[in-house]
């Protein structure tokens, strides 16, 4: 009987460290497979056409730097929207709401985070790309725009909820130094508590964004999908990497250029995440010790 | 003139207070937006029938019992992983170079963007495993998508639990296994269970890792295996608001609630069941 238990023990044991290390794997599986279907595409097309400016597979024109263009535009028109309205939505949560209804409002909101990004993208196509078009004059509503706007609605959750913690975390006592000193609630607000805040404040402005830069359908649907550099891109319709990949990977013969092609802006969105991700999480890691030096 | 700093305070205050007041607005306009349209379509033809006539009649049943079928596979394969690997992290991990490796791979696992899941899940599952375009596939890519989120929610509530739970259950001659199985896991159920719902309700509603690994634009019938293909509500709604011409407005809102209520009933019991419980504890 106990011997019987002893067994059991190694062997659930045994199960726990093997999925314990498993995200390892998974997460170097991931790379692995992108870069094997993903570097040939190196060979086959030349430096000069991967940064030449026209992204047409058709005559095997690969430039990525239109799709790259998309990304960036689509991505800073969302920062643009979703910053300020995240961080003012974090404060209001944590430090003017009263507790109950802090209770009511971060489940709320995070209702936002769970509405799938295809629902989104079918009232930007439907509702908010009319709108687009018809308010600012412009020949098409599927434009750089809508999709900034949809992608700063599925960013926004992400920024509220990682900086409200930020914001909870600072010591009261912190609050009421400043408030002894004679300062207004809004003077501790802004002087003190989102100062102290700060390195949780810009993980979640990074999170968002990282959010925001894969997304991938919503984008799809109301971006228009045309792959071009301009001043004024954010008023036309642009072409992203994430929708590049899902719009034209169902239309390719396995194994070809294109196929190829298109693991290799998968490799680029990969490095791009982990880029952000790891910055973000090294700045709570910093911010964390600092708080443990500060408090012993 | 310098404007005194009461009402410096009032302006700012005022300017939260409404900034707080478009979020919501906004999040209840299109939910009750989607409602008002969605409603007058949903009918138990239209829940329980199969699409008719190039999907432009009929019903979403294969779509949403595909949904179903997505989500159960996928909680299958990703809920004892995530929660083992939630369990390494809290109770045995020890604080190493290789401890902060996986919490790296974690928090990368959890930003990369879906789509790329979908290529990963192409050249891993449908190509080099062989599975082909399946619910299999599907599934798999999805629970390693899904991983992140069990595994970080999960091992908070583990971490939650008083370390002298754990200290009197092993006084007491208990093994390690059985302090976790037995007073653990027991009092970190409801942050687990809240964990594993809001991961599922993300895989649920996501597209982008189904397109090339397993859902199909159409099928006359629901799929008999897990081999096979397989309707979802996600890539059908995709499908009908952009790829079918001539598509009545009415079934594309009515799809877009069903998901709607799908994934809002998954995020109402977690948000439920978190505070239910909170309130109930006792440490």
């Amino acid at each position: 009987m106990a011997k019987r238990r002893k067994l059991f023990e190694t062997i659930i044991q045994f199960l726990i460290r093997a999925c314990g290390y498993s995200t390892v794997l998974f997460v170097a599986a991931i790379f692995i497979f992108l870069l094997q279907a993903g570097l040939p595409a190196l060979f086959e097309a030349s430096p000069a056409s991967l940064l030449g400016l026209r992204w047409y597979p058709i005559e095997s024109l690969y430039g990525l730097l239109p799709l790259l263009f998309g990304s960036l535009v689509v991505t800073i028109g969302a920062a643009v929207f979703s910053i300020p309205l995240g961080v003012a939505t974090a404060l209001f949560i944590a430090e003017v709401a009263p507790r109950w209804m802090r209770e009511v409002l971060k489940p709320f909101v995070e209702i936002l985070a769970g509405l799938p990004s295809v629902v989104l993208g079918f009232l930007g196509f439907l509702v908010l790309a009319p709108l687009i078009r018809t308010t600012l004059n412009l020949p098409t509503g599927l434009t750089a725009l809508t999709g900034s706007i949809l992608l700063a609605a599925m960013a926004l959750p992400t920024i509220v909820s990682v900086a409200e913690d930020a914001l909870d975390a600072v010591p009261k006592s912190y609050r009421d130094g400043a408030l002894a000193l004679g300062a207004t609630k809004w003077q501790t607000i802004w002087r003190v508590t989102l100062p102290a805040a700060r390195s949780g404040v810009l993980t979640a402005v990074m999170l968002g964004i990282g959010r925001a830069i894969g997304e991938t359908m919503a984008v799809m649907m109301v971006t228009g999908n045309a792959p071009q550099i301009r001043w004024d891109g954010l008023f036309f319709p642009a072409r992203t990497m994430t929708a590049t990949i899902a719009a034209e990977m169902g239309e390719v013969a396995g194994g070809s250029a294109h196929y190829h092609m298109l693991f290799l802006v998968a490799i680029l969105l990969f490095l791009i995440s982990f880029l952000v991700n790891i910055i973000a999480s090294s700045m709570l890691f910093r911010a964390k010790k600092r708080a443990e030096r500060m408090l012993s | 003139m310098r404007i005194p700093r009461s009402v410096v305070q009032k302006i700012a205050f005022s300017a939260l207070t409404a900034i707080m007041a478009v979020t919501i607005l906004t999040i209840l306009t299109i939910i009750t937006f989607i409602f008002w349209n969605g409603l007058p379509a949903v009918s138990s033809e239209f829940l329980f029938s199969m699409p008719r006539e190039g999907m432009t009649a009929g019903g979403i049943w294969p779509a949403i019992v595909g949904t179903l079928y997505l989500t159960l596979g996928t909680a299958v394969i990703a809920v004892p992983i995530g929660l083992l690997a939630a369990i390494y992290l809290s109770e045995y991990a020890p604080d190493s170079t290789f401890t902060r490796t996986i919490r790296i791979a974690i928090i990368n696992l959890a930003g990369i963007p879906s789509v790329v899941y979908g290529l990963f899940g192409l050249a891993l599952f449908v190509l080099f495993l062989q599975l082909g375009s399946s619910i299999l596939a599907s599934c798999l890519t999805l629970a390693i998508m899904t991983l992140p989120v069990i595994i970080s929610t999960a091992e908070e509530a583990l971490r939650a639990v008083p370390q002298s739970f754990r200290v009197v259950s092993i006084s007491m001659g208990g093994t390690r296994w059985q302090t976790i199985q037995r007073i653990v896991l027991p009092q970190a159920l409801p942050g687990i269970l809240t964990g594993v719902i809001l991961g599922l309700e993300r895989a649920a509603g996501e597209t982008a890792p189904i397109l090339f690994t397993g859902a199909s634009f159409f099928l006359p019938q629901l799929p008999q295996s897990i081999f096979d293909e397989t309707m979802a509500l996600p890539y059908h709604l995709f499908v009908i608001s952009t790829q079918v011409p001539g598509m009545p407005v009415r079934i594309q809102y009515g799809t877009a609630l069903v998901l709607l209520v799908f994934v809002l009933v998954m995020n109402l019991s977690a948000t439920l069941i978190r505070s239910y419980f909170r309130r109930k504890r006792q440490w």
